[in-house]
Formats: C-alpha cells, sequence, structure tokens
C-alpha cells in the first residue's frame, strides 16, 4: 500500500463522481463516469484485487460507457433538473 | 455516414485492432483459472471488440457479421455447457460443479478439474459475449436511410 497515492486516487475519485451527478450535459457526465470506473480499477488493482480491477476496467470504463452513449443517441442529452 | 465513421484513420486503426482485441479476450478467458480474468472479463473484451466494429462499419454491417439468430444461439449455447458440465457431475455421482467427480482421467481428479474449469469459463464467455453485443444492438438507435448513427446534439 502506497498511501499517498491511495489518497491522490480517492480524491480523484471524489471529485469524478461529485462532478458525474452534479453536471447538465449528459454526454459530459457519462464521459466523467468513464473516468470514475478508470480511476476506481486502478484503486482496485493498488489493494491486490486484480480480478476486481480488471472487471471494473472492462465492465465499468469499457462496455457501461458504450452502452451508456448509445442510449444517449435516442435521447435529448440533457439533464433537466 | 457521419465524419467519425468515414475516417481512414479509424476505419484502418479498428480493422487491424479488432483480431487482436479478440485474441487478447481468448487469452484472458483460457487464462482466468490460474490467474486475473475469466471468462466474464474475457467475454466482455470479445464482445467490445465485436460493438467497435459495428460502431465504426455501422450498425447494419455489423449485424451481418453477427446476425440475431446467431447471438441467440450462442447465448443459450454458452449457457447449455455451462449447466451441461455441471449436470455431468451430478451424473457421476458428486455435487453440481464438482470437478472431481467425473472420472475423464481416472487416477487424477485435479487434471480433470482443471480441464472442466476450462469448460465452463468458455461457456460463460460466449454467453455474456452474445448478450453484449446483442444488447448493444438492442440499445443502439435506429438506422437513417444510409445506415449510419445520428449525430449526437446534445452539447451546447
Amino acid at each position: 500500500m502506497i498511501w499517498v497515492l491511495d489518497i491522490t486516487m480517492l480524491f480523484f475519485l471524489v471529485v469524478c463522481a461529485i462532478a458525474a451527478i452534479s453536471i447538465k450535459d449528459l454526454l459530459s457526465a457519462v464521459i466523467i463516469l468513464s473516468g470514475y470506473s478508470l480511476i476506481m480499477a486502478v484503486v482496485w488493482v493498488e489493494m491486490h484485487s486484480v480480478d476486481v480491477g480488471f472487471t471494473e476496467a472492462a465492465v465499468g470504463a469499457g462496455i457501461t460507457t458504450v452502452l451508456f452513449i448509445a442510449t444517449l443517441a435516442r435521447t435529448e442529452g440533457r439533464s433537466e433538473d | 455516414m457521419s465524419r467519425i465513421q468515414e475516417s481512414v484513420i479509424i476505419r484502418t486503426v479498428v480493422r487491424i485492432m479488432v483480431p487482436f482485441i479478440e485474441l487478447f479476450a481468448l487469452y484472458v478467458i483460457i487464462h482466468g483459472a490460474g490467474g486475473p480474468g475469466g471468462g466474464f472479463q474475457g467475454g466482455v473484451i470479445f464482445g467490445a471488440a465485436i460493438i467497435l466494429y459495428a460502431m465504426i462499419y455501422g450498425i447494419a454491417e455489423g449485424k451481418k457479421r453477427v446476425s440475431d439468430a446467431l447471438d441467440r444461439i450462442l447465448a443459450s449455447t454458452g449457457l447449455t455447457i455451462y449447466a451441461g458440465t455441471g449436470l455431468l457431475c451430478i451424473l457421476f455421482g458428486g455435487m453440481f460443479l464438482q470437478y472431481g467427480a467425473v472420472p475423464l482421467i481416472p487416477d487424477d481428479p485435479a487434471k480433470v478439474s482443471k480441464y472442466l474449469i476450462d469448460l465452463v469459463e468458455i461457456g460463460i464467455g460466449t454467453t455474456v459475449a452474445a448478450v453484449m453485443i446483442s444488447l448493444f444492438f438492442d440499445v443502439s438507435p435506429p438506422e437513417s436511410e444510409e445506415g449510419e448513427l445520428p449525430d449526437y446534439e446534445g452539447a451546447d
């Protein structure tokens, strides 16, 4: 465990999480969410859980983003609230 | 076609990358028993390769390669492999997925277990890849007459 790396990663994780729920443009929110997943994958690997980190990178940062963007292409793309 | 889809660079890179992504997916599936990875992650990566192809070359072209019928067949085949392996163990007197009970190699149950785990991983990978591809085809926007994704108009 490298605690400086841990604290930095967790800080960026919180920043990404808050940005993803507060931003109005939904495409930006999806991309920030994929960045959140990528940081989370690094955190998992850093905690010696390579299998979970692998899944997070493949599913969270990969497939979920693609499915969200494909869904966005059918909708308006802006949040009202 | 949209601007991204007719870019020569993107089309060429995708054409070169897709086989390597699929090879990596097969590596992840087969090495799932001994290291990080496994059927689920490998299946997702394999599905992502096909999705990447369909995104750039058009949904219609992707559906020509992996049709809905093929998707359904692959998904149910993977499930059958998984459940069949488990039931095979019950047939030979063990529990569900108790690989050592199958007398494939009589004096080495550990080796049987190794091969059957790989078989189960292949089944999981097949189902996950097929379901991911069909999820993308279901969610992706309907084709306009030229067979392209409509342009995104959300940003200011």
